[in-house]
């Protein structure tokens, strides 16, 4: 009999022991709660949310939660069995079977259960089990179950399994003192299990079996499954209702909106001013000239334009983050299966369009659970029409400088909103017309089953949400201290070049039309100038394909740097020396266009080759020209 | 002997077997769908279709036609088999029919 696998009552601990432990990994079924323990045991950041297939990806962290520096930790996609059905399925059964390049075999496993569906669970334990590494059991959600009437018991399952069970709660962190204990028992020498130990296992690969096996073992250690989802079946009486249902959805969607807007605004304003007042504080300490030019009115003013609209992007993850912990994700699956099945999209491919609300580029990885190959290369094909969080800058500072804040239903729905929402509806639309597009030709396959597993709804904890918010600002900081502030530097100095002779002999700045800048901005001219676009607006379309945010950067610091416009707000710069054609017709652009060398890069790796970013950048920009084409002339003709 | 997309929402049936692609089938099993399982229809989507199923205590949506494919019997008449699973050992223990009956299983998810 082993030290580590036998005895689920744990000793006293003793100080931490290596042996020849290193690599520990988790596994478990969908949404069981992987993640969750993952960044409580490594103190790091891993995506969690309320729904099956979050993680598609492995992901390594070493255990400093629990004091463990030594060892390493991987969090793995959940899986049903050990039989593989999609891509992010087949990575858990790689690294767990050591197959993986790259990944060292494990020396442990800590198998976690969602203890609220435990004999449906325990069907993953068998083939896990039989791999013959030490494991430790956890009942994930284990306050969940009891506070719904459910119970089990843990010494039983032990003895049941041959591995030690501890009873846990990752969200509240209860009950994780057992890890490191297990951890410290497998080092010990004669920690390595018995093959022979597991003869009550059943046939393995065999539903079926494996079914009744887990049944059994959940009868015989007494399990009770607790008062199922009655608070969530009464919720969706009214949240999947006929009638209720979709139209509750709807104004989820434009409260969202709404609140970014109206709470949003004044928030993302008062950064901006006091953006503006940290400028005029640093500017006399400057000296006059070039330097002061390049820092304040070049790098500063370039970042400030994208940094002033953090509140909003926040105001919008905070949303997001309500909706995917609650577990309403699925449900809105659900109400738009109609929509995507017309299209003929597999069932899977919504919850990462959805998730690509936020960013295309784990909304691409997470098509990975979708099995058949050729829907998951629709998928990925439409998924950048998705309106991204980056598009927002853009769309707020064309909509704050050329819509006006009118408001209607007595000031619950304004017009800024509603133009919002039909940029969003307009990406949606582009990407379902792709879908349909490609999928009754050249994508065609059998329709794929629809089946999606409803998790019960959870209260969103404000320790999650507030990591989402913390994360998403450190992403949107990281990238307006590195890209946004290269290419606000380059255009400056590109603004700045060649210099020509004024009084006195010094060299001063040119003229911003005949600067490097200006020049190449006139070349690109006629190709925009059908669109309502003038120069300055092409150099912003030529730099944002890095991110679409650094259209903004670019504007602000063109419009900065050319001294008629220099004391202006952009808002305002904007509104002189654009049409209101123009400024609808860029917005349209932005929605189809695919500015982000990110999410090529993410296709590219994806899809194993060049050639299918290279057909979406030429079909998303050729749609982009045409639509804005279009509607510059007609937004010109009725509202000259 | 009927399919799920005939049963009215509320209704439970015990299911009997599935006829869809392996891979699907092994996939749903997993997810609790074996015979002899109990299956509600808890509710229709908003747009009719796919329907909710509870099984297992958990949800589970599925478009119509893979449900159509899931064979079901009534829960009524039912009462004599479902004591017989419950009184069933493990499977190396069980008897000569129904060990025939999961090497039929392994074979197909093989």
């Amino acid at each position: 009999m082993s030290a580590c696998c036998e005895t689920p009552a744990f000793e006293a601990p003793r100080a931490p022991v290596s042996g020849g432990l290193r690599t520990i990994v988790l596994i478990g079924p969908p949404n069981s709660g992987k993640s969750t323990l993952f960044n409580r045991l490594t103190g790091l950041r891993q995506k969690v949310a309320n729904y099956p297939g979050v993680t598609v990806e492995q992901r390594k962290g070493l255990m400093s939660g629990v004091g463990r520096d030594d060892l390493t930790l991987i969090d793995l996609p959940g899986v049903y069995s050990l039989t593989p059905y999609s891509e992010d399925a087949r990575v858990s059964i790689d690294v767990l079977k050591g197959k993986m390049p790259g990944t060292p075999k494990p020396d442990a496993v800590l198998l976690v259960l969602d203890s609220l569906h435990l004999t449906r669970q325990l069907m993953l334990a068998a083939p896990v089990l039989a791999l013959g590494l030490p494991t430790l059991v956890l009942l994930n959600m284990s306050d969940l179950m009891e506070s719904r009437g459910g119970q089990i018991d843990p010494l039983k399952l032990a003895r049941e399994l041959g591995a030690p069970v501890a009873q846990i709660s990752a969200v509240r962190g209860t009950g994780m003192d057992a890890i490191p204990l297990f951890l410290n028992q497998c080092a010990l020498p004669n920690a390595v299990r018995k093959a022979d130990q597991l003869l009550t296992l059943p046939v393995l690969g065999n539903a079926a079996s494996t079914h009744s096996w887990a049944a059994q073992v959940s009868r015989r250690t007494d399990y009770r499954a607790p008062l199922s989802a009655e608070n969530s079946r009464r919720l969706d009486n009214i949240l999947l209702h006929r009638v209720w249902g979709p139209l509750l959805f709807l104004v989820v969607v434009i409260g969202v909106f709404e609140v970014v807007f109206s709470i949003g605004q004044p928030l993302s304003d008062g950064f901006g001013d006091l953006l503006g007042h940290a400028a005029n504080l640093v500017r006399p300490l400057l000296p006059a000239g070039w330097l002061q030019s390049l820092i304040i009115d070049g790098a500063w003013k370039g970042i400030s334009s994208v940094l002033v609209f953090l509140p909003q992007i926040l105001l919008l993850f905070l949303f997001i983050g309500v909706l995917e912990d609650s577990g309403y994700l699925a449900r809105a699956a659900l109400i738009a299966d109609r929509v995507m099945r017309t299209t003929g999209l597999n069932g899977k491919a919504f919850i990462p369009l959805l998730s690509a609300y936020a960013c295309a580029v784990p909304a691409i990885m997470a098509t990975r659970t979708i099995e058949n190959k050729r829907d998951r290369f629709a998928t990925i094909l439409v998924t950048p029409f998705m309106t991204c969080s980056a598009r927002l800058p853009v769309y707020m500072l064309l909509i704050a400088a050329f819509i006006p804040n009118i408001t209607f239903l007595h000031g619950f729905l304004g017009l800024r909103t509603i133009v919002m929402l039909g940029l969003y509806l307009a990406g949606f639309v582009a990407a379902m017309t792709t879908a349909w597009v490609v999928k009754s030709s050249i994508l065609k396959s059998n329709e794929a089953p629809f089946i999606l597993e409803l998790p019960q709804y959870r209260m969103p904890t404000i320790r999650s949400l507030a990591m989402r918010l913390v994360d998403r600002a450190r992403v949107f900081l990281r990238q307006a201290g590195t890209i946004i502030l290269a290419v606000t530097l380059a255009l400056w100095l590109l603004a700045h070049i060649p210099p020509v002779p004024g009084q006195g002999g010094h060299y001063t700045a040119p003229e911003l039309a005949d600067s490097m800048i200006g020049k190449m901005g006139h070349v690109i001219e006629p190709v925009i100038a059908p669109l309502g676009f003038n120069w300055k607006v092409g150099i912003g379309l030529i730099s944002s394909v890095l991110a679409r945010e650094v259209m903004v950067s670019t504007m602000g610091t063109l419009y900065g740097a050319d001294p008629e416009t220099q004391t202006m707000h952009l808002q305002t710069a904007l509104h002189t020396d654009m049409t209101l054609g123009g400024a609808i017709a860029l917005m349209i652009f932005f929605a189809f266009a695919m500015q982000c060398t990110s999410t090529m890069a993410v296709v590219r790796r994806e899809t194993n080759s060049w050639k299918w970013p290279a057909i979406q950048f030429s079909y998303m920009l050729v749609l982009a020209w045409v639509s804005a084409f279009a509607v510059n002339h007609i937004v010109t003709a009725l509202f000259g | 002997m009927s399919v799920l997309t005939d049963l009215r929402i509320g209704e439970t049936a015990i299911l009997v077997s599935l006829d869809l692609p392996d891979s699907v089938q092994n996939y749903l099993m997993h997810m609790g769908f074996v015979p002899n399982a109990e299956v509600t229809a808890l509710r229709r989507a908003p747009a009719g279709d796919p329907t909710v199923y509870a099984i297992d205590g958990m949800e589970i949506a599925l478009r119509r036609e893979t449900a159509e494919a899931i064979r079901v019997r009534s829960a009524n008449d039912a009462t004599s088999s479902t004591v017989d699973v419950s009184a069933e050992k493990i499977p190396g223990t069980s008897n000569s029919g129904r060990q025939s009956k999961i090497h039929e299983f392994a074979g197909v998810t093989r």
